[in-house]
């Protein structure tokens, strides 16, 4: 379990990383946190040429939070995300999320923009970014665009990016008013990849009826997928809609897997559930925040 | 008086160094040294056609590559049967390297050395192998069916059926007024210590002489197959083990190929050489455990007391059979427990499969007999409507029965009798400790908050410390240091502390003046090894032993200076004394000095020693009989093994939406007898229970058809972390050993034993469906619990009744 050769670049800035990437072509890989790419060279599933690590480039360990949402820089790692308190107020389910990321020492090193350009459909932030409708910058040497997440994330642990190319920032819209979210997720071992997890965002009318229900779960296909589970609870007064009927609509809309840790029947039937409780709890939140 | 420290929670003294990254480990050693890596198969089964190593050659840093050809004289013959058994009709192992056919993904092939491991596995990874498969067997269903064979000339896939009986148990079945069938299956698991194994070795040409380290269980063991594999006389090769990163018995297997070949490229390079296995190897060519299928029938009386028990185990051996039938045999003879059983029969059929091999991991076959017996119990609790607590009290062994002879031969040859024991003290203590009487109250109080909740119990009896021996060997220096060594090794269980403390309570010394060695070939030849919660029972009581010599010593040599009777004296704080004259004393370490006649002094200490300094010339300076030193090496050899027992309960809650479980109370009562170190008893049990939780709810080897090991890493082969492990509680109960000086039993795997019978019983009470297959997982009690053709308990029926 050791990696095989690889060239090592240390760039000090995005253009000089672009520069060493457009140089070394399909055989350069970035490094930021390296929480999983240094495990798949070390069992030798990948073998890039080149290592342009990213770590000393100023300007990209910035969490900027503004009415609009929360920008997350590229080398923000995931446990100065889950202790940024403006961040949460703008998007609370950035920390609410993050806290379910691993275990301390990988949040610490990990990076909340790196688990998004490695594209796991096990990861939290991946899902969030969906559920939140959010976009990555990309810089590459013809200029910067923003990619959304629907155009970002192609199939497990692969993006839309190719050639050389830079994810220097995650940006997740702010949480809409009258509008509440919730996180949960089970996984086989505390701080495990989720068996399976769930991020709702409820939004209410002003008569603190339910306007807009949509969710967003983890390990449970190729890629983060966002489902709207409004028609089963619209227009029920918040108190009394039936969760429990949107927890039943969102199974029939996804399709997981079996692997070693779940059935599809299990996470299917935890999608339900997740689904129901994180939506009770969403809705609570929505109402705290609409006015009577 | 000298406070004893004997049973005293003396702090761990090997803590510091450890956990402030002062150990010294296998990978700590040889930074210069050449690094092994090995080119293993991909596949579970086949023939190799070739071995093209053309592309390797020119990897920069190469020294070496190594295949079965280069192997010459013993190393080319098949590894070791290290215990063999007139039943084990079959035994097969493997070469150091494959010798033209694989048995199993991981098996070695190739050793490639390197100038490090990154050049190693970059040549290794180079190296093209042609395979021809052959079929593959996997899994009991599979090897039993035996449509292929793991080995051409063993068609049946049957390695040895063992086979023990006390009586004729047919008929005695057949008189039995209920009779209960029934078959459970145990998965596959493995020790996972954090450090893997690994070697390294050293040839000094011009001595002639063999330097390795290994991190072993075995080190005198390790020597003795060094110096036959690799043709040297034993007194040419030191084998050490330095400190072990855990062990739980994969490290009592030897010799790994890995300890014979990296020793044998020192010696044909001149050049140190290490191997520092890595995870992915340890998962794929180390040795697993536990797996196995049993067929149980039971019969009993209308009080649910033992008549008679036929039990049929299909044990998965794995591809190769190097340590026996070891965990067969321990898995027929516990499975008694600590009942009362009229009529016993059992098989135990050790079955040939493509996969890695099975050998003792802590529990060593218990955990499987202990999963049979204690739910054999909660089965005829459930066919009678009584209290499980109580149908285990009627059947239990009781204190005026011992010593309790089962009528079965232990996996030491010896006869399983139990020594001593109070197996319903032990039930007594953990009903009260579990709370067992208020668990339907618990159970409706869960329920308001949307929880099924359930308890359960297993009770098990654990021969420890088997023979044939070990020893000890104590010494008191001039400067009063007294070193302590004995063979057998270390992985962390803290034997530096307990050790010293028996020895510092022997010879009432400072425990801060004992120094212990322990798996250094250098310092004892003389060993056996750390398996079966031996270190405590054969190394501790050798070491009393030897202490009690040296004592016995410094009193003669003492008396003879103080001019007293040596039975006057008393040795406090390392001060020798005549008891109840203040002042008449001499410290140990004089004598320590006096005790070795000198002609030369070499530090103002020795003068005393010199011979114008003494005085006595009517007997030669070393008296006939006698030796010069303050020292003594001594031997405990058993009778046979000592047998410890406990009783754990477990208390879970459910979550009946998403099948999550929770472990919400365990609770234990360990009997060890009389205990050295009760923090480190303790220690052994929360390790052993985290083992048994892991075991219960997490671990599998998930082979798949092929013979490929789908979860090969930490990602997926899930131990529990301590968030999993559940707070532990625990009760000691103390009945001494009376087979050795100390009155001790072993202590170290006891823990893990009763993991999965426990906990399948509580989730089984708590769903009300009958749990037969461990471990499970939440995803497999869901499958479970919406089975319609799952066996409902008749417990759950009663409850459901009660409450309509």
């Amino acid at each position: 379990m050791k990696p095989p050769p690889f060239r090592y670049a240390d760039p000090g800035s995005v253009d000089e990383a672009l520069d060493v990437l457009a140089a070394e072509g399909d055989g350069a890989k970035v490094l930021a946190g390296g929480q999983s790419l240094l495990p798949l060279l070390a069992m030798r599933l990948a073998a890039p040429a080149t290592l342009v690590d990213v770590n000393r480039v100023p300007g990209l360990d910035r969490v900027e939070a503004s009415a609009g949402g929360v920008r997350v820089g590229a080398l923000v790692r995931h446990a100065g995300l889950l202790r940024d308190t403006a961040a949460a107020e703008v998007q609370p389910l950035l920390a609410r999320a993050t806290a379910d990321v691993a275990h301390p020492a990988i949040r610490n090193r990990g990076t909340t923009v790196g688990s998004i350009a490695h594209a796991d459909p096990s990861g939290e932030l991946t899902a969030v970014l969906a559920l939140t409708g959010g976009s990555v910058t990309v810089a590459r040497p013809s200029g910067r665009a923003e990619v959304g997440w629907r155009d970002l994330f192609v199939g497990p642990l692969e993006t839309s990016l190719s050639g050389p190319a830079v994810v220097v920032d995650a940006f997740f819209p702010a949480l809409a008013e009258r509008s509440g979210t919730a996180f949960a997720e089970i996984a086989r071992r505390k701080g495990d990849y989720a068996v399976c997890g769930a991020a709702v965002v409820v939004t209410l009318d002003e008569d603190r009826r339910v306007a807009a229900v949509r969710a967003a779960y983890l390990s449970v296909g190729p890629v983060p997928e966002v489902h709207d589970l409004t028609e089963a609870v619209a227009g029920k007064p918040v108190d009394s809609a039936d969760w429990a009927a949107a927890g039943a609509l969102a199974r029939t809309l996804v399709d997981p897997d079996t692997d070693l840790h779940a059935t599809a029947d299990y996470r299917r039937l935890l999608v339900g559930v997740l689904t129901e409780r994180t939506l009770a709890e969403a809705a609570a939140e929505a109402a705290g925040r609409t006015a009577a | 008086m000298t406070t004893k420290l004997f049973g005293e929670p003396v702090r761990r003294r090997e803590d510091a160094r450890l956990i402030t990254g002062r150990g010294r480990y296998l990978d700590d050693i040889g930074a210069g040294a050449l690094a092994a890596a090995f080119v293993r198969s991909p596949h579970a089964h086949a023939r190799i056609t070739d071995i093209d190593v053309e592309a390797a050659l020119d990897v920069e840093g190469l020294v070496a590559i190594y295949t079965y050809e280069d192997l010459t004289g013993p190393m080319a013959e098949p590894l070791p049967v290290l215990i063999p058994h007139p039943q084990l009709h079959a035994p097969r192992t493997g070469y150091p390297l494959a010798d033209g056919v694989v048995h199993h993904v991981g098996e070695p092939v190739v050793m490639v050395v390197a100038t490090d491991r990154y050049v190693a596995e970059d040549a290794a990874e180079r190296i093209v192998v042609g395979y021809e498969e052959l079929p593959v067997v996997v899994g009991i269903d599979t090897a039993r069916a035996a449509e292929h064979a793991v080995h051409p000339d063993v068609p049946d896939n049957v390695a040895a059926r063992h086979h023990q009986e006390t009586g004729d148990v047919e008929p005695a079945l057949a008189a039995s007024p209920h009779t209960l069938t029934f078959t459970q299956t145990i998965e596959r698991s493995a020790c996972t210590p954090l450090e893997g194994k690994g070697v390294h070795a050293r040839w000094d040409p011009d001595d002639g002489s063999l330097r390795v380290y290994s991190s072993t269980q075995a080190s005198t063991s390790v020597r003795a197959a060094i110096a036959a594999k690799l043709e040297l006389s034993l007194d040419r090769v030191e084998v050490i083990a330095p400190d072990v990163g855990g062990g739980f018995g994969v490290k009592i297997v030897h010799p790994w190929p890995e300890e014979l070949l990296v020793p044998m490229a020192a010696m044909r390079l001149g050049r140190e050489v290490k191997w520092a296995e890595d995870r992915r190897e340890h998962f794929v060519s180390s040795a697993h455990e536990r797996g196995q299928r049993q067929e149980v029938t039971v019969g009993f009386d209308d009080d649910g007391r033992l008549t008679a028990l036929d039990v049929h185990v299909w044990h998965d051996n794995g591809a190769y059979t190097p340590y026996g039938i070891i965990v067969p045999i321990i898995t027929a003879t516990q499975l008694v427990g600590p009942y009362v059983v009229p009529v016993y029969r059992v098989v135990v059929e050790s079955l040939y499969t493509n996969t890695v091999i099975v050998t003792p991991y802590r529990g060593a076959g218990r955990p499987q007999a202990c999963f049979a017996m204690e739910r054999t119990m909660d089965r005829i609790a459930d066919a009678l409507g009584l209290d499980r607590a109580e149908v285990r009290r009627r059947n239990l062994i009781t204190p005026d029965q011992f010593p309790y002879d089962h009528h079965l031969t232990f996996q030491d040859g010896r006869p399983v009798v139990y020594d001593s024991g109070d197996y319903p003290g032990l039930l007594e203590k953990l009903t009260a400790l579990v709370g067992w009487e208020s668990v339907e109250e618990r159970r409706a109080e869960a329920a308001g908050r949307g929880k099924l909740l359930g308890a359960g119990m297993a009770l098990y009896v654990e021969g420890t410390g088997p023979g044939p021996y070990e020893g000890g060997h104590v010494q008191v220096l001039g400067s009063g240091k007294v070193l302590v060594s004995t063979g057998l090794t270390s992985q962390g269980q803290g034997h530096e502390t307990v050790f010293a403390q028996i020895v510092a309570s022997e010879l009432g010394v400072p425990m801060e003046d004992v120094e212990v060695h322990t798996g250094d070939t250098r310092r004892f030849g003389y060993a056996v090894g750390t398996f079966a919660s031996r270190a405590a029972v054969m190394s501790g009581n050798a070491v009393a032993l030897a202490a009690r010599g040296v004592r016995e010593k410094a009193l003669r040599i003492a008396a003879d200076v103080l001019e007293a009777d040596p039975s006057d004296l008393e040795i406090d704080e390392g001060l020798v004394q005549v008891r109840g004259t203040p002042g008449a004393s001499i410290p140990l370490r004089t004598v320590a000095v006096l005790s070795n006649p000198l002609r030369y002094a070499f530090d103002e200490a020795a003068k005393q020693a010199t011979q114008f300094a003494t005085h006595d010339d009517t007997k030669p300076p070393v008296a006939p009989g006698d030796a010069p030193g303050l020292e003594h090496r001594d031997y405990y050899s058993p009778l046979r093994s000592t047998f410890a027992s406990g009783a754990h309960a477990a208390v879970v809650e459910i979550d009946p939406q998403t099948w999550e479980i929770d472990v919400v109370q365990y609770a234990v009562v360990h009997d060890c007898g009389n205990v050295v170190n009760p923090m480190i008893v303790e220690g052994q049990v929360h390790g052993g229970v985290a083992q048994g939780v892991g075991g219960a709810l997490y671990e599998r080897m998930a082979y798949d058809a092929d013979g490929q090991l789908q979860n090969a890493s930490f990602m997926d082969f899930l131990v529990p972390y301590a968030s999993e492990v559940p707070d532990v509680v625990i009760d000691h109960q103390q009945t001494p050993s009376p087979l050795n000086p100390l009155g001790i039993k072993g202590a170290g795997e006891a823990g893990v034993i009763p993991g999965s019978a426990a906990l399948a019983s509580a989730i089984e009470d708590a769903v009300g469906r009958r749990v037969a297959a461990m471990p499970i997982s939440p995803s497999e009690l869901y499958d479970l619990v919406r089975d319609d053709t799952a066996e409902r308990t008749a417990a759950s029926t009663r409850r459901t009744g009660a409450t309509a």
